[in-house]
């Protein structure tokens, strides 16, 4: 794949505009206005999620504060980072694509999808770890076993009969970010590919910017899912 | 919108002054959530968490130097998911609570 030569300094492979743009910053304009309004239904569709979360969690403090003694606060800590790094990256991979260094560019790209891939597996250790004790969504929150967090879970229970709301909104808004994590990582895949064929350089650079854009949202979206779930309760 | 076909490069030292500053207010949000505020606990991790937000939105996604356009279309968006909560939050506080359960 990596048949490129990096040291010339412009796309190997440029980039024409397609038929119905006036030209190369028509393009770009447009597919940006095109990722920013795609970016704004996202903002909805969380966004009824966090407004669900936020009014019941007013309504019943106690309840939700209960549940998210069972998160860790460092695994969601050191995800934070993971993914704030990762945004970091993936801005500068734009940067090094303005200024035609495109290897640098593509380093990058890796590391973003490195800290992306980073994220999902702390994530499994968390989904797992609570489907193991049985703290499952709504009605499925049954817990089972030994230990001191079962203990408390059944001790929470008889206190709070439907906490299994907390695990409802914490599994519905940490599936569909981590659902969103999986996507970008596709994504991010694509422009590797596509950058390694040389198609990227500073004249031509609008797959990155616009998955960039998505890749930020869903930074956006943990940078508040992180101390609503994990921190205040 | 703006067609001079050349766009802003934002320097790299911000960049990196923008992660620093969004690394320390991580520690903030954390250092924070273990002092108890009482009600405004949630106030204030949400004003962080936003301020954090901001930051992304300016320099990650260079809102700050690119066309007026972008912002008003992300700000349309979030004006409307204000919107939803402010309704859902009038319904929800005027309720006559008849079977308090939970």
């Amino acid at each position: 794949m990596s048949t490129v030569s990096f040291g010339s300094e412009t796309a190997t492979k440029p980039h024409h505009h397609a038929h119905h743009f006036e030209s190369d910053d028509h393009e770009y304009n447009t597919s940006k206005l095109g990722t920013w309004s795609f970016l704004i239904t996202e903002i909805l569709m969380f966004g009824g999620l966090f407004v669900g979360y936020v009014l019941f969690h007013q309504k019943y403090p106690q309840m939700f504060h209960a549940g998210s003694t069972f998160l860790d606060w460092r695994m969601g800590a050191v995800n934070t980072v993971v993914l704030l790094i990762s945004s970091l990256t993936m801005a500068l991979s734009i940067y090094y694509a303005q200024t035609n260094q495109r290897k640098k560019m593509l380093v990058n790209l890796y590391i973003t999808l490195g800290c992306a891939a980073i994220f999902m597996v702390v994530k499994y250790f968390e989904y797992t770890h609570k489907f193991h004790l049985g703290l499952g969504p709504g009605n499925f929150f049954k817990p089972h076993g030994e230990g001191v967090e079962v203990q408390n879970a059944l001790k929470y229970l008889a206190d709070y009969p439907n906490i299994g709301m907390y695990f409802s909104f914490y599994f519905c808004m940490t599936g569909l970010h981590g659902s969103h994590v999986l996507v970008g990582m596709g994504l991010i895949t694509w422009l590797i590919v596509r950058a390694h064929r040389g198609e990227f350089d500073s004249k031509y650079y609008t797959p990155i910017e616009c998955v960039g854009l998505f890749w930020h949202l869903v930074d956006l979206i943990w940078i508040y899912l992180f101390p609503l779930l994990y921190l205040i309760g | 919108m703006a067609s001079d076909g050349k766009h802003h490069i934002i320097p790299l030292p911000v960049y990196f002054q923008v992660i620093i500053a969004l690394l320390i207010l991580t520690v903030v949000t954390v250092a924070a959530a273990r002092v108890d505020f009482g009600a405004l606990n949630t106030v204030i991790a949400l004003a962080i968490a936003s301020v954090k937000a901001g930051l992304v939105l300016a320099y990650f996604m260079h809102l700050k130097y690119d066309d007026r356009l972008y912002i008003v279309a992300f700000g349309t968006g979030i004006f409307f998911l204000l919107l939803l909560y402010f309704f859902t939050w009038i319904d929800e506080a005027t309720r006559i609570i008849q079977n308090p359960v939970l």
